[in-house]
């Protein structure tokens, strides 16, 4: 399995798969990890600890500072993969020093949600 | 992503946290848009400066940042919400004026040029033709490709940022050739040409074009016409260069009836309780050109004039601040319209402005 490396690192957690993709901004709490838009499928749910899957950011690029925040409060997200990189993510979790990688459409299909795994982000590799 | 010796060794930390994470940013958007490398820019004009827009964890970021971050290669920055000198007049939170006056500081202390401009390219003096930069105001960066001949990507504010800490960038989308060639050119049929059309084109070009567009059709137009044409650009799409002519591929007529729907998008009020120029902000010729318009008039409506300070103290010098002044007008320079908080929308209904951009925006 390969994987385009965005930002390096390994972390190991379990998942979060999210179906729709995620404003940083508007709909994560940055002091809980909590995503507080009632409109979107993890609404409820926290980030934090997890390794959050889901296909893209979108939304003002300042949500980058929301993923480097959550860092800084203690409840982001140990790793996310992605469907398509979009820059508010990759300088988000850049920031934060968050591995990110992007998945291929059957690589990211086969995740699992609430599953266990070791995300390697310096080779390339879920395991 | 191939990176030299030096740049593998910061990106893991060798020469300290600051620089690892601004190689991160680097790293992680040049990977995002298939960079193969890094290559060297010579001056950052950085986003990301008004409270209103970066919010507080921007603000606590940047505090922590400058503790010890200096910035490699010469540094401009955009417009804050407001100028230093003349916030006391208006009825602003003093929770947003603290937050952005240790904005202000963070980039100073880090060595930010003071300039609160999103014209960079119309106050300071510009590199020799073909030198990358690292520009993150869209109008910035249209006209620093189109006019200046200059090569920027349409940056991000951490891009930019990570730029001005190292001196580098991704070497990707508009800083090659190829992409820079537009593959789509608009033919202008509209006869009348001033800067709002110009405005309005731009803004549809934005919407129709990839990453560079040819406009065919016009004379190359005076700086404002310039201006206004990057504005509207850089506001409704991505893309991030034009140039005069005819261009392979396809071509699309920009005529009036199209003129007009994007005039309509735009438009949405008949009238508006105040004036306001700028955005963005007016250089000396503008500034000169209403001074000359108001000899002897009034404005019936209040009317705020934003430009860069470097510009306002020229404008004092040759007394056109002191025109606009007499007239009723409101000079204010470090801020420019778009987010400023200086007008708030509760109290006003619509608002007469020239400017393409903030129409977009309000």
């Amino acid at each position: 399995m390969t994987l385009k490396i965005i930002v390096k690192g390994k972390a190991q957690g379990i998942t979060l798969v999210a179906k729709n993709p995620i404003n940083f901004l508007g709909a994560v709490d940055k002091k809980t990890g909590k995503v507080r838009d009632e409109k979107h499928d993890l609404f409820g749910k926290s980030l934090a600890e997890k390794i959050l899957v889901f296909p893209f950011g979108v939304g003002s690029s300042v949500g980058a500072y929301t993923i480097y925040s959550l860092k800084s409060n203690k409840c982001a997200p140990q790793a996310m993969v992605c469907l398509k990189a979009d820059l508010t993510t990759a300088s988000g979790c850049a920031l934060a020093n968050i591995p990110l990688v992007v998945a291929s459409k059957d690589e990211y299909n086969s995740i699992r949600d609430g599953k266990k795994i070791l995300l390697d982000a310096e080779n390339g590799k879920i395991l | 992503m191939n990176l030299t010796k030096d740049e593998e060794a910061a990106l893991k930390g060798e020469q300290g946290e600051i620089l690892a994470l601004a190689y991160r940013v680097l790293v992680a958007i040049g990977e995002a848009t298939n960079a193969d490398r890094l290559l060297p820019v010579e001056w950052a004009h950085l986003s990301g400066i008004n409270y209103n827009t970066i919010g507080d964890a921007g603000e606590e970021f940047l505090a922590r940042l400058s503790k010890d971050a200096k910035f490699k290669i010469k540094t401009t920055v955009n417009p804050m919400g407001f100028d230093f000198d003349t916030v006391s007049k208006y009825d602003l939170d003093d929770e947003f004026i603290k937050k952005q006056k240790s904005i202000k500081n963070s980039y100073e202390k880090m060595g930010a040029i003071p300039s609160f401009s999103c014209i960079p390219y119309e106050i300071f003096d510009l590199p020799k033709s073909g030198t990358h930069v690292s520009f993150a105001e869209s109008n910035a960066v249209i006209y620093a490709n189109s006019i200046s001949k200059l090569k920027t990507n349409k940056e991000g504010a951490f891009s930019a940022l990570a730029s001005a800490l190292t001196g580098k960038s991704p070497f990707s989308d508009l800083r090659k050739d190829e992409t820079r060639d537009p593959n789509l050119t608009i033919r202008m049929t509209v006869d009348k040409k001033d800067e709002l059309v110009f405005g309005l084109l731009g803004y549809y070009a934005g919407k129709v074009a990839g990453s560079s567009v040819s406009i065919s059709g016009v004379k190359v137009p005076d700086k404002r016409s310039c201006k206004s044409l990057c504005a509207g650009m850089g506001t409704s799409g991505t893309c991030g260069m034009f140039t005069f002519g005819d261009a392979k591929g396809e071509t699309v007529d920009f005529d009036k009836k199209e003129m007009q729907t994007i005039h309509d998008e735009l438009n949405t009020a008949d009238s508006g309780d105040i004036i306001t120029l700028g955005s963005p902000q007016l250089g000396l010729d503008e500034i000169s050109d209403l001074g000359g318009m108001l000899k002897g008039k009034n404005f019936k409506k209040r009317c705020m004039v934003f430009c860069p300070r470097a510009i306002q103290e020229q404008a004092r010098k040759f007394g056109y601040a002191k025109e606009i002044e007499r007239a009723g007008g409101e000079l204010l320079y470090d801020c420019c319209i778009c987010l400023t908080p200086l007008i708030d929308k509760k109290d006003v209904d619509g608002v007469i402005t020239n400017s393409v951009k903030w129409c977009h925006y309000k």
